[in-house]
C-alpha cells in the first residue's frame, strides 16, 4: 500500500512536493493566459474585425503538438519549467480570448447605453460594467482552461523530470511500479475537480446578482453556496 | 433655468434640419413610427449621438462646448427594458450618478432610499439584484436611477414601451406625479401616440426621414392635425379622443329625475313629471346610485328590478370623454354624475353631452387661432 506513495528518488520531491509543482506548473499558465487574454480580448470587442484572425491565429497555436513547442523552446528556455509553461499558456487562449469576448459581448445593450448615458468614460464603463457582467462566461472559460492546464502538464516529464504527477507515469514504467501511473492519474484528477469545484466557488461569491435554480421544494430556503459549487461541475 | 432650445440641422437621412424648442419644466413627447429619427434626436442631446450639423443649446450652452460625461451626467436618462446593471443591487443602480459625481456612499446610499420612496419602490428591495423585480418595478428603479443626482433635464427613450399596458399605464401616471412634485424639463421619445397625448405638454409628431411633421399641445394636435400623415398616425377615434381635454364642468346636471330609494308613488309621479325623463335614478340612504328605474314601476323594489346604472363619472373632474362614455355604456342612455365621495349630484343625457361638445367645439375653434401661431411646425 505504501508503494502508491512511495516517491522513486530521481523525482527529488516527496507527494505533496509534486502536487505543489502540478499546481504551479498548471495553475501560472492559465494566469498569463488570463492576463494576456484580457487586454486581447478587449481588443477583439473593440474592432471587430480583429476577432476572426486571432481566434484562428489561437487555434492554429493549440493545434501545435507540446512537444514541437519544447523542441523549439529548449534552445531558449533549457529543460525547465518555464519551457512547459510557455505553451501551455499559448494554449489557454484558446478558450479564454472567446469566453471573454462572447461574455463582454452578451452585455445588454441597454445596459451599455444606459451606462455611455449616465457619463462612464469607455475605461471606466469597460471594468466597472462590462467585465463584471461577463464574469460568469470568464469563469466558464477559465474552468476549461485550468482542467486541460492540470492534464497537459504530465507532458512536461519528457523533457527531463518537468512534468510533476506526469513524472510518475516514466517511473511507472522505468521501475515497472504501475501504482505509480495509479497514483498520478488519480491524483491529477483529484486535482482538476478540486480546482473546478474552487473556481465555481469562485463564481457564486463574484456573482450574487445571478438568478439561481430555485430549488423545486418550497422548502429549501437559500442553497448553501459550497453545496451549489460541489454541484455545479456536474452540470 | 432658462429654456431649452435646440435646433440641428443633420445632413444624413436619421434626422433632417429638425429644429425644436423645448419649453422648460414641461414633459415634451417625440413621436413617430419606427425610424423616424426620434431615438436619434434624443440621443444628439446628450451626445451619444453627434449631429453633422447644427447645434443645440441647453440653458443657451451648446452641448458640444461641454465636456461629454460631465453632460451626461446632468441629464437623467431612462431607456427601454430600464438596462439596469444587473450586477449591482438596486440601492447602488440608482446611486450610480451621485457616486460618479464623488458624493460620499453614505449619501449617495441616503439618495438612493429617498428616490426609492420617491417612485413607489419598497425600501426592502434595496439589497436586491434586478432580476429579482419585474419589468414595473425595474423600470421604476430605471427612473429612480436618472433622477438621483437630481438633474434639470430627463431624457426617456420608449421607457415604457416593454411592459404590459395595465404597468405602463401605472407608470405613465406616476411618471405624471413626480413631475408634478419635481417639474424637471422631460424629453420623452415614444412610438405610442396615446402614451404621447396622455403624456405630453407638447407633443412632436416625426415622419420618416426625420423631418418633424407638427409641434403642438395634444389638444391641437387632435383638432388641427397638420396634414395627412399626422392625422393618419393619430389613428381613428381622434374626436372622440380629444373630449379628453374637454372638462365636464359646465355639463347641465338634472337633479329631478333622481329620487331617493323608497320614495312613495306621489314623490316618484312628481319626479317624473318635473324632469319629463323616461328613467328615475335611484339612491340608496347615503344617496349613492343604485340603478335606473324603469317606467311605470315603482322605485323602492328589490335591487334586482332596476336597471345598472354602469359606471358612474366624476363630475367637474372627469373629462367630457368620459362622461360620453358613461352615457353610451349606460343602459338607458344617460350617464350618472357623482361628486368625489360617489354622491350622486345629477344625471345627464347623450343629447346633453353632444351639445356641451358641439359648445366647446366652437369655444376651441376660437382659441385655436392665437395658439396656432405660437407653434413653428417644420
Amino acid at each position: 500500500m505504501s508503494g502508491f506513495f512511495d516517491i522513486p528518488s530521481d523525482l527529488q520531491h516527496s507527494y505533496f512536493g509534486l502536487i505543489g509543482l502540478h499546481l504551479r506548473e498548471a495553475l501560472l499558465p492559465v494566469l498569463a493566459g488570463l492576463v494576456l487574454a484580457l487586454p486581447l480580448a478587449q481588443l477583439c470587442v473593440r474592432l471587430r474585425w480583429l476577432y476572426p484572425p486571432v481566434l484562428w491565429v489561437t487555434t492554429v497555436i493549440y493545434a501545435i503538438p507540446s512537444l514541437a513547442f519544447f523542441v523549439v523552446l529548449i534552445d531558449y528556455t533549457g529543460l525547465s519549467e518555464i519551457t512547459v509553461m510557455i505553451p501551455l499558456t499559448l494554449y489557454s487562449l484558446v478558450v479564454l480570448v472567446p469566453a471573454i469576448v462572447d461574455g463582454v459581448r452578451s452585455v445588454p445593450q441597454e445596459t451599455l447605453a444606459a451606462a455611455t448615458a449616465m457619463g462612464f468614460g469607455p475605461v471606466r464603463r469597460y471594468v466597472q460594467v462590462q467585465l463584471p457582467i461577463a464574469v460568469p462566461a470568464i469563469i466558464a472559460g477559465l474552468r476549461v482552461a485550468t482542467v486541460s492546464s492540470i492534464s497537459l502538464v504530465s507532458v512536461g516529464t519528457l523533457i527531463g523530470n518537468q512534468g510533476a504527477l506526469g513524472n510518475l507515469l516514466a517511473d511507472a514504467m522505468f521501475y515497472h511500479r504501475p501504482e505509480l501511473a495509479v497514483t498520478s492519474v488519480v491524483t491529477t484528477a483529484v486535482l482538476a475537480i478540486l480546482v473546478d469545484a474552487l473556481l465555481v466557488l469562485v463564481r457564486v461569491l463574484l456573482t450574487p446578482w445571478m438568478p439561481r435554480r430555485t430549488p423545486t421544494k418550497p422548502k429549501a430556503e437559500q442553497p448553501d453556496p459550497a453545496a451549489l459549487a460541489l454541484k455545479d461541475p456536474a452540470r | 433655468m432658462d429654456s431649452v432650445t435646440k435646433r440641428y440641422p443633420d445632413g444624413t437621412v436619421a434626422v433632417d434640419r429638425l429644429s425644436l424648442e423645448i419649453p422648460d419644466r414641461t414633459i415634451t413627447v417625440l413621436v413617430g413610427p419606427s425610424g423616424c429619427g426620434k431615438t436619434t434626436t434624443l440621443r444628439m442631446i446628450n451626445r451619444m449621438v453627434e449631429p453633422s450639423e447644427g447645434t443645440i443649446l441647453v440653458d443657451g450652452v451648446d452641448v458640444q462646448k461641454q465636456p461629454v460625461n460631465t453632460l451626461r451626467r446632468s441629464m437623467g436618462y431612462v431607456i427601454q427594458n430600464a438596462g439596469l446593471f444587473q450586477h449591482r443591487t438596486i440601492a447602488d443602480n440608482i446611486a450610480t450618478v451621485p457616486r460618479l459625481l464623488g458624493w460620499s456612499k453614505q449619501k449617495a446610499r441616503a439618495r438612493a432610499e429617498e428616490l426609492m420612496e420617491r417612485v413607489g419602490l419598497d425600501s426592502s428591495l434595496a439589497k436586491r439584484y434586478p432580476y429579482q423585480l419585474s419589468g414595473g418595478q425595474q423600470q421604476r428603479v430605471g427612473v429612480a436611477r436618472a433622477l438621483a443626482a437630481d438633474p434639470p433635464v430627463l431624457l426617456m427613450d420608449e421607457p415604457f414601451s416593454a411592459v404590459d399596458p395595465v404597468v405602463r399605464k401605472g407608470l405613465q401616471e406616476e411618471l405624471l406625479r413626480i413631475q408634478g412634485e419635481l417639474g424637471k424639463t422631460i424629453i420623452f421619445v415614444t412610438h405610442d401616440i396615446d402614451e404621447a397625448i396622455r403624456l405630453g405638454t407638447k407633443v412632436a409628431v416625426m415622419r420618416t426621414g426625420g423631418r418633424l411633421a407638427q409641434f403642438a399641445e395634444p389638444a391641437e394636435l387632435l383638432s388641427a392635425p397638420a396634414d395627412a400623415f399626422v392625422e393618419d398616425f393619430l389613428g381613428e377615434g381622434r374626436g372622440v379622443r380629444r373630449l379628453s381635454f374637454f372638462p365636464s364642468e359646465g355639463l347641465d346636471l338634472l337633479t329631478e329625475p333622481v329620487v331617493a330609494d323608497g320614495a312613495t308613488a306621489e314623490q316618484t309621479a312628481a319626479a317624473r313629471e318635473a324632469s319629463g325623463a323616461p328613467y328615475l335614478l335611484v339612491t340608496d340612504g347615503e344617496g349613492k346610485p343604485l340603478g335606473w328605474s324603469e317606467p311605470g314601476s315603482l322605485p323602492g323594489g328589490s335591487p334586482e328590478e332596476l336597471l345598472p346604472y354602469g359606471r358612474p363619472f366624476v363630475a367637474g373632474q372627469d373629462s367630457l370623454r368620459v362622461a360620453l362614455d358613461c352615457a353610451v355604456l349606460s343602459p338607458t342612455g344617460w350617464a350618472v354624475a357623482v361628486d368625489g365621495t360617489g354622491r350622486v349630484v345629477g344625471v345627464v343625457s347623450q343629447e346633453t353631452i353632444g351639445e356641451a361638445i358641439r359648445g366647446a367645439h366652437a369655444a376651441g375653434r376660437k382659441a385655436d387661432g392665437a395658439g396656432r401661431k405660437a407653434d413653428v411646425a417644420g
